[in-house]
């Protein structure tokens, strides 16, 4: 690794040599506060191992109930998706897009995108073209929204307790674990090295 | 206090937003070319490009829709052929009378305080940059990581609509209908999304720099 790279703080635009972070700990700015490196060990080999058993909780999360409500011997069962088509069969399709979009979409692209990126540094190749993928998924960060709809399971679960009988699915357990499994990975990604591994002409 | 050096703006050199490579400006950089970071292909800025003009109009849209979002109902209830409309205060009243108070204390803050909350931090930071105030950049900054990072969990009260009307369709023994005010109410949370990501934070330390013109 590259010890003596020099950047501008993207917080404050302070010059800086950025150094080696200490074990377990983070390279602040001097003059912001702002982290600019944290100390990751075996981080690529730990975010694509997450990344896998990302994808692959996704899948479970999304194809089966993770609720199931049952009131005077009726029973509805909802997955992800009917959440989205229930809102855009009631004509708020803007909602419905805006839930699809950070609960389905950006979740599935970014675990895509992480493999798509992880694989090839893995095996040693590293075209050009990754380093554009690697951005957008960064990019896409802020709108991933697992955890907030995690909560807002939690939420519905316990407003209608007294309401009706709520019983969880199995996508509910995988879900719980995909926000563990989501926020490791993203805690185990350092930036820095992907960025190292990407070739390019200055 | 401590004189920094010059900023990498006042030295030519801009960092890539997204990969941090450092990356020469060219002698008249004026906007009107595009620069591109040669390692990632991001369009490089010394600055956010019309930083401040895109915040406040990104923060006044969000004031306006969040009087909507806050009297209009976003849900209406049929259960045994009563029908009741719930708006976000209602809601959060009718956890508070049902005993389930941590549950109203969340809902409260998530949906009412934090939308409020990092508009009004970013109106403060918006005007403190625009008087150049040199008053603790350090935790004006803070005050901005504070807005990026809190913001997402207002959508807590949409993802709750949008799993409510999933579960209870009943037809006339229980259903739930999602309503205007909570359309209004996500488009605050994203508009409030984007003025955190357009503000740019390197201009609160840009007003200490003696050189800057
Ligand atoms: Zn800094
Ligand atoms: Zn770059």
């Amino acid at each position: 690794m590259n010890q003596q790279t020099r950047i501008a703080c993207h917080e404050c635009d302070l010059l800086q040599q950025l150094k080696p972070p200490p074990p377990g700990g983070c390279a602040r700015c001097p003059r912001c506060g702002a982290v600019l490196h944290r100390s990751k060990r075996n981080s690529l080999n730990r975010t694509l191992a997450l990344s896998l058993a990302g994808l692959i909780l996704f899948m479970i999360a999304n194809a089966f109930p993770f609720l199931a409500f049952e009131m005077q011997g009726q029973i509805t069962e909802t997955r992800l998706f009917t959440g989205v088509t229930d809102l855009y069969h009631q004509g708020m399709w803007g909602l419905a897009a805006l839930v699809l979009f950070t609960t389905i979409i950006v979740p599935a692209v970014q675990l895509m995108l992480m493999l798509y990126v992880l694989i090839p540094i893995k095996l040693g190749r590293t075209p050009g073209h990754l380093a554009g993928v690697f951005r957008l998924l960064q990019n896409l960060t802020p709108w991933g929204m697992m955890e907030v709809f995690m909560l807002g399971i939690l939420v519905s679960v316990v407003k209608l307790a007294g309401m009706a009988t709520i019983v969880p699915g199995l996508a509910l357990w995988a879900f719980g674990l995909l926000i563990f499994v989501l926020a490791a990975a993203a805690a185990a990604l350092d930036p820095h090295q992907v960025w190292e591994k990407v070739r390019y002409a200055p | 206090m401590k004189p920094w050096p010059p900023s990498a703006v006042h030295q030519s050199l801009i960092g890539c937003p997204s990969c941090e490579l450092l990356c020469k400006a060219p002698a008249r950089f004026d906007g009107q070319i595009r620069m591109r970071c040669p390692r990632c292909g991001a369009t490089l800025h010394t600055r956010k490009p019309n930083s401040l003009a895109r915040t406040w109009a990104l923060v006044i849209a969000a004031f306006i829709f969040y009087i909507p979002a806050n009297i209009l109902p976003i849900m209406t209830v049929t259960s045994l052929g009563k029908t009741q409309s719930d708006t976000i205060m209602s809601g959060v009243a009718y956890l508070l009378l049902h005993g389930m108070w941590p549950l109203a204390l969340l809902i409260f803050f998530a949906s009412v305080v934090v939308p409020l909350l990092k508009l009004m931090i970013l109106i403060y930071l918006l005007i403190s940059v625009q008087l150049r105030s040199p008053w603790r950049p350090r935790d004006r900054t803070r005050l901005y990581r504070i807005t990026e990072a809190v913001g997402r969990w207002s959508m807590v009260d949409i993802y709750v609509v949008t799993i409510l009307v999933a579960l209870v369709h009943l037809g006339n023994l229980a259903a739930i209908r999602a309503e205007t005010g909570a359309v209004f109410f996500g488009a605050v949370v994203v508009i409030t999304i984007f003025a955190a990501l357009t503000f740019d934070p390197r201009l609160i330390w840009d007003s200490l720099e003696k050189n800057h013109e």
